[in-house]
Parts: C-alpha cells; sequence; structure tokens
C-alpha cells in the first residue's frame, strides 16, 4: 500500500467512525432530540411525563378557540387528526396562530388532563403561495365539496323513498 | 491510467499557476455575481407576490435561504479540499480550506441571524433548541473550530493536518443538517424546494430565489478567490514568484 493510498484509507475510515457514533448517539438521544410529541403518542400512554415539561404539536381543530372576554386567555383543542388534547394558554399568540394551523405548546398537563401551556410557537409549513392562488384552491376546494354533497344525495335520496 | 491526463490536476498544486487563475476569473464572477444580487433583490422585494398567510415578511426567504444553502455548500467545499490537503499533500488544497472557512461561517451566521428575526414574529420565539437550528448552530462551531485549529500552530503544516482532519469528519453534520426536519419532529418547516417532486413555492416567489442563490454562490466565488490569493501570498510569502510580483519580472520595483 502506498503511502498516498494509506492516508486516504485513513481518512475514510476516520469518516465513517464520526459518522457510526454519530448515528448510534442520535439513535441513543431519540427521544430527547424529538422536539414534539403529538397527540396519538401521547394518548398511547408510551411516554410518561410525571410532572416534567413537554412539547404538544398538532394543528389547532377548526372552531375550538375559545378566548375569554378582555383576557389573553384562550382556550384550544390540538389534533394530528386521530386523538386531541386541550390546550390552555394566558399570553401573546404567534402571527401565524390560527385555526387550522400547525402549532406547538410547551408547558406541562395539570390534573384534569388538560394541557397548560406557557408558550405557544407556531409552525410553519413548507407552502409559499401568493394570496390570489391560495383564494383559487379554496374556491375549487369548495366546489369540489358541493359537488360531492350533490353526489351524495342523489346517492341516498331515491334510497329513502323505498 | 497515463501519467499526462492528470497534469491538469497537478498543475492546481502551483500557488502561481492558482494565483494567476484566480486574478483572471475575479471580474467575471464579481459583476455576475452582483448583477444576479441586485436583480434579484429588487425582483424579490418589489416584485414578487406577498405569501398568503405570512404577507410580506415571507420575503425575508430571500436572505436566509441562500445563505443556509451556501452554508452547507461551502463546508462541502471545506471537507473536499480538507480531504485533498490530506491524502495528497497538496498545499494550495489547505490554502483553500482556510479560505473558505470564515466565509462559510458568515453565511452560517447570516442564516441562523435572518431565521431568528423572522422566527420572532412567525413562530413566536428568537431562538428554539429544535433540530435543525441546533445543528445548524453546530456547523458555525465547526467553522470557528476549524478557524482557530488551523492557526493554533507555529507550524503551517502541523495547522493544515489538525484542522483539515476536523473538516472532514465534520461533514457528518451536513446530512443532519439537511434531514434533520425529516428524521425528527421540529418547528423547522421540511424542505420547499431541494426535495424530491416539484418545489411547493409559486414560480413568481421561486425566480427570484433562484437567481438570488445563483448571486450568492457567485458572490461567494468572488470572496473565495480573493481570499485564496491573499493566503498564497502569506504562505509564499519568501518565494521568487511572490517577489516577482512586487518587483517585476526584471527584478525592478513595479
Amino acid at each position: 500500500m502506498t503511502p498516498r493510498r494509506k492516508r486516504m484509507v485513513l481518512v475514510l475510515s476516520a469518516v465513517a467512525g464520526v459518522a457510526i457514533a454519530a448515528t448510534l448517539g442520535l439513535k441513543a438521544f431519540q427521544e430527547n432530540i424529538l422536539y414534539y410529541y403529538s397527540p396519538t403518542q401521547i394518548a398511547s400512554g408510551e411516554i410518561t411525563f410525571d410532572d416534567r415539561r413537554i412539547r404538544v404539536g398538532g394543528l389547532v381543530v377548526d372552531g375550538s378557540v375559545q378566548r375569554e372576554m378582555g383576557e389573553l386567555g384562550v382556550v384550544f383543542d390540538v389534533t394530528d387528526e386521530l386523538e386531541s388534547v386541550t390546550v390552555a394558554y394566558d399570553g401573546i399568540l404567534p402571527n401565524l396562530f390560527r385555526e387550522g394551523q400547525g402549532i406547538i405548546a410547551h408547558g406541562r398537563f395539570d390534573d384534569d388532563g388538560i394541557f397548560i401551556a406557557d408558550q405557544i410557537l407556531a409552525k410553519h409549513d413548507e407552502n409559499y403561495m401568493a394570496p390570489e392562488v391560495k383564494e383559487s384552491l379554496r374556491e375549487a376546494e369548495w366546489q369540489r365539496r358541493q359537488r360531492e354533497l350533490r353526489e351524495q344525495q342523489e346517492y341516498s335520496g331515491p334510497g329513502e323513498d323505498y | 491510467m497515463g501519467k499526462e491526463s492528470w497534469r491538469w490536476f497537478h498543475r492546481f498544486g502551483s500557488p502561481p499557476h492558482v494565483y494567476g487563475l484566480a486574478d483572471r476569473m475575479v471580474p467575471w464572477f464579481a459583476i455576475l455575481g452582483l448583477a444576479c444580487l441586485l436583480t434579484a433583490t429588487v425582483w424579490g422585494l418589489a416584485f414578487a407576490p406577498p405569501d398568503y398567510e405570512q404577507g410580506d415578511g415571507f420575503r425575508m426567504i430571500y436572505v436566509h435561504v441562500p445563505a443556509a444553502w451556501l452554508s452547507l455548500f461551502v463546508y462541502v467545499l471545506l471537507a473536499l479540499a480538507s480531504a485533498i490537503g490530506l491524502i495528497w499533500r497538496m498545499k494550495v488544497a489547505h490554502a483553500v480550506a482556510i479560505a473558505a472557512a470564515p466565509l462559510g461561517a458568515a453565511f452560517t451566521f447570516l442564516s441562523l441571524a435572518t431565521g431568528s428575526i423572522w422566527g420572532q414574529p412567525m413562530w413566536g420565539t428568537w431562538w428554539t433548541w429544535d433540530p435543525r437550528l441546533t445543528s445548524q448552530l453546530i456547523l458555525l462551531f465547526l467553522y470557528i473550530g476549524f478557524i482557530v485549529l488551523n492557526r493554533a500552530f507555529q507550524d503551517q503544516r502541523s495547522g493544515d493536518r489538525a484542522s483539515a482532519l476536523l473538516g472532514v469528519v465534520g461533514v457528518v453534520n451536513v446530512p443532519i443538517i439537511h434531514f434533520s426536519v425529516d428524521w425528527w419532529h421540529s418547528l423547522h418547516q421540511p424542505a420547499t424546494i431541494a426535495k424530491f417532486g416539484a418545489p411547493s413555492i409559486d414560480t413568481a416567489m421561486l425566480i427570484p430565489l433562484l437567481v438570488m442563490a445563483l448571486g450568492y454562490k457567485l458572490f461567494f466565488a468572488w470572496l473565495l478567490l480573493r481570499q485564496l490569493q491573499a493566503e498564497l501570498l502569506q504562505r509564499e510569502r519568501r518565494a521568487a514568484w511572490t517577489k516577482a510580483l512586487v518587483t517585476g519580472p526584471g527584478g525592478t520595483v513595479k
């Protein structure tokens, strides 16, 4: 083996070694790296929180946001389409917070199973759109739903006559 | 494998050759880079449509995303140059790595700073220990560590070898940064453009972004070549070719 070949093997094995160490390290700390838990993970009881502060992430359920009059306080449900968690928060909400938006709440569960958040972060998705495009998408979605509704009525309509 | 076919590669081992090549390439990178940056800035800030959700706040993308892409690109370049320097004992390769390091650190810092400024109103926080943010911060420390290690030795060759080894093994962090948003739940959004399938961004927003990214690359190439020239002059200060640059070929002061 020439000295150059030897150095090449050394460099490559150093990289491979560090890569393996990093992989194992990240695997071992998987749970700590996990930035937030989903409502399903919480409902399944696979994690024990005790009194620990944790993060819960999911979509704000449409129509679930209730504000207290004259206060900053807000209560809403967060879902991952399977399970949901009720979150209570008293503070300033980020710009992107709204119903249907992905958010991450940082806090702990109280005795009634309500998640008392002391910080709410809004998660932005990877989609960037002009307002007009969003409008036309909404329009298309509405028409699709109308069509579905009509089809359902036509389908079930005659059935009830029998 | 003929020896002849490697001549182009070996010429890159010659500092005067690389120095002269850099001199000829700098004006092109400078002019094209500045043209792209200027076009994309005006286009992105004034003519691209606002985002449906973030309004004009989304325009931070034109500074943040090209800087973040470049921070990874520069690191891969640094690691490759370090590996070539280690394996082929090529002095110019080590000079390229140390010339690239402060630039990479600057772009990493820019991506972190602009992300933070955007994150405060949009996410609701300046900083959080999210996998993407944390791994990007580690990248900044890798760059700084590289520079410090390189300059920590009396003997330049020892410094080059020590820092090159750090540079090479640090490349492991690059895929971690890129895939952090897919591997773990994170606050940072997943990739919009660098992914399989069509980019999920309006074409009217995408084009100025790509022009900006090209502008950043060319701007970086310009700065890299100038840094490399300075580094080569410093390292070869006792060589005949550097003296000839000052005195002219005949030995008289130009």
